[in-house]
């Protein structure tokens, strides 16, 4: 039954990718915008899709499977159903960031870098965005917060169902 | 019907300022969405439009619209230009940032926009490159390199195909001025790629800019195509990063954009002659390329005007970390770092006196305030052991654990580290490992005051032998053999590593071990302090 569902999700995946090449092109320079775009539509990249993405860009699987683990963005599995990126670096850091570090893992009861075992959130590092004088800051689901205390973590733990 | 400014900057939007704006249409006002104008101690920001010009309140919330549109509001700043953090810059690069509707092609005309590309379009593709050499403009990415020598380069490399590569991957802690820009004033930066098109002769070019930016990525591509008609037949696209911090390095970038592994290329040949898919390419960051329309509107003598010795013109400077305002605080090179982190940025926001700063990003150096006489300059900060970078600045008070900021120097480098390089790849590794070691022998603050700086290796002999399964007995875990470790490692790492983030993250690793040796478990008396500037 699984196995009849890896190939429907296979020839999915198939059209998917071919679909995407035929509007923006099959060249190797579009591996890393094709992988976004995959992610942003699945979710993940699967392993078992590494082929059909080296196919369709004539490319060997290595190429692909190289990328696919360089990058911290991509994912190999799915996330949780929220994403809380908190950020690590060192402006966060002079504005007590350490601190919101521990208790975020602590409050939203996942490790710094892991998905909680239900799959409600998924918390990790960021290295800067950019907000380096209103720290410490946060993308939750893509949204920026700035200046996280205990009360802000409580409303972001709230938002994500922890 | 009233109308305000409020800014749709990334910053400004984490401070609310969305929620802000919305308050303000259903009141029936006309909200223009501008960039900020870069002091965040007063977001939320509105501007209202009067007869007397703009009047801003900040910071301001939802709540607040009745008391802004009836003038009574108590955080009423009056004109926002006559503020002392903005009436003492020199907005060369960020005078329209802020100001204007970003996405609004008849605002960006009538800010003066386009001025340069037409002067550039008058001009033969050497006068372009002469004008930017006589400017003195040195990229603004952190290495200083002649932007004009640059640009003459790729002119005079015969090819078929040339590209432009703006690195907006800025990557580093403390900085957002390319961000800022690009979500302030995007067509600026379109227009500066389109004269260094026109200068060296390229037709495409690529705006890399990090996926933590997502608010610059969506501005910067509605920007591309409301302007295309207006730079053609030169093209430009965005690519987004995809989390890795070494792309902001520049070959690593050419290849993040070959669809490969953001991995460093060994120089030569330099991109300026084999580039992005082998052609000539002019690579340039944000700043550098922003600064060019203003240098062919407004001429290159008078951006060399300003500036210090050899670094012409003006600096975005970025006042980041625990530091009380803020911000984006453009100025010609020669003020002071002091002048900077104390007058301007007004010392730490948590009250608490000023311990270190770090200038220059993650591989920046950290400076004591005893060396705050530094003038804003690359060669006075290379001279002294350290890097303009991208110009941030990041305060922090002393509360700091000066060897916990060493240590993650190494841990943000093993990190990021694209691997290609063994300095960098094993080095940044073994770098945590010695400062863990180091930071093991620390003795509580309450010791140091009284007994002896050290405790006895032997104590923590057990543990830090077992890492070295291999020959336990000839590793030497004490202080003194660790520093010396340390020291010798930030050495190899130095001069071993292909590019700047193995090169460079023994800076902010061996200036924290020089200007504060007492976080290091060096005993405070002085003769022992291995530099002679100690903090106070």
């Amino acid at each position: 039954m699984s196995a009849i569902i890896a190939i429907d999700d296979d020839r999915a995946m198939a059209a998917w990718v071919q679909d995407w090449t035929a509007r923006h092109g099959a060249r190797r320079d579009q591996l890393l915008p094709l992988l976004q775009a995959m992610q942003r539509h699945y979710g993940h990249i699967a392993d078992h899709v590494v082929p059909t993405v080296a196919r369709a860009l004539n490319i060997s699987r290595a190429d692909v499977h190289g990328v696919v683990t360089f990058y911290h963005d991509l994912r190999r599995v799915p996330p949780g159903r929220h994403v809380v990126k908190l950020c690590r670096a060192e402006s966060c850091q002079a504005r007590g960031g350490a601190a919101i570090d521990r208790l975020a893992a602590q409050r939203l009861g996942v490790a710094m870098g892991a998905t909680r075992d239900d799959g409600a959130v998924t918390l990790e590092p960021v290295y800067c965005l950019g907000l380096c004088a209103i720290g410490p800051n946060a993308l939750v689901d893509g949204r920026p917060v700035a200046r996280i205390d205990a009360a802000a973590l409580e409303r972001i733990a709230v938002e994500v169902g922890a | 019907m009233t109308r305000v400014f409020v800014s749709r900057d990334m910053a400004s939007v984490a401070l609310g300022a969305d929620e802000v704006a919305q308050a303000f249409a259903q009141a029936g006002c006309d909200v223009v969405r501008t960039g900020s104008r870069g002091l965040f101690a007063i977001e939320p920001l509105v501007e209202v439009e009067t007869q007397a010009g703009r009047i801003g309140y900040g910071p301001v919330g939802p709540q607040h619209v009745a008391a802004v549109l009836d003038g009574s509001h108590a955080n009423r700043l009056g004109d926002v230009d006559a503020l002392p953090f903005f009436a003492s810059q020199q907005r060369f690069t960020f005078a329209r940032c802020g100001i204007t509707d970003p996405l609004s092609l008849a605002d960006y005309a009538a800010h003066g926009g386009w001025k340069g590309l037409e002067a550039a379009r008058a001009m033969s593709p050497q006068a372009v490159v002469d004008a930017v050499k006589a400017s003195g403009l040195r990229g603004r990415g952190g290495a200083g390199f002649p932007t004009g020598i640059k640009w003459q380069t790729v002119l005079d490399a015969p090819a078929g195909e040339k590209f432009i590569v703006c690195n907006a991957d800025e990557g580093d802690s403390g900085t957002f001025a390319d961000r800022m820009l690009m979500e302030g004033d995007p067509y600026c930066l379109i227009e500066g790629m389109a004269i260094a098109a026109r200068a060296v002769g390229a037709g495409h070019g690529y705006i890399y800019i990090r996926s933590e930016y997502p608010f610059a990525c969506r501005t910067m591509r509605v920007a591309i195509e409301a302007s295309a008609h207006l730079v053609a037949p030169f093209t430009l696209e965005v690519r987004e990063g995809a989390g890795a911090y070494v792309c902001g390095e520049e070959t690593a970038l050419l290849d993040s954009i070959e669809g490969k592994r953001g991995q460093v290329r060994a120089k030569p040949p330099l991109p300026a002659l084999k580039g992005l898919f082998g052609q000539p390419t002019v690579i340039n960051n944000v700043l550098s390329l922003a600064a060019v329309p203003f240098i062919l509107a407004g001429g290159a003598e008078a951006y060399a005007a300003v500036g210090f010795g050899r670094s012409r013109g003006t600096m975005p400077v970025q006042l980041a970390g625990n530091v009380r305002h803020g911000g984006l605080y453009e100025i010609g090179f020669g003020i002071t770092l002091g002048e900077l982190v104390n007058d301007i940025g007004g010392g730490t926001a948590s009250r608490r006196p000023v311990r270190a700063v770090q200038v220059g990003g993650p591989l920046g150096a950290y400076f004591p305030p005893s060396m705050f006489h530094l003038p804003f300059d690359y060669e006075a900060f290379a001279a002294a052991g350290g890097l303009i970078g991208h110009a941030g600045i990041t305060v922090f008070d002393d509360s700091v654990d000066m060897a916990h900021m060493a240590r993650f120097a190494m841990e943000f480098c093993a990190v990021e580290s694209c691997g290609k390089c063994t300095p960098c790849r094993i080095g940044s590794t073994r770098g945590v490992e010695i400062m863990d070691r180091i930071m093991a022998h620390r003795v509580p603050p309450s010791a140091v005051q009284s007994g002896p700086g050290l405790l006895p290796s032997q104590e923590h002999g057990s543990l830090s032998k077992a890492l070295y399964s291999r020959s336990p007995s000839r590793i030497d875990t004490s202080l003194d053999a660790q520093t010396t470790l340390l020291r010798d490692l930030c050495d190899t790492m130095k001069y071993g590593s292909l590019c700047a983030l193995g090169g460079f993250t023994p800076y902010p690793v061996l200036s924290a071990l020089d200007h504060f040796p007492e976080d290091f478990g060096a005993s405070p008396s002085p003769d022992l302090a291995p530099v002679k500037e100690v903090a106070e």
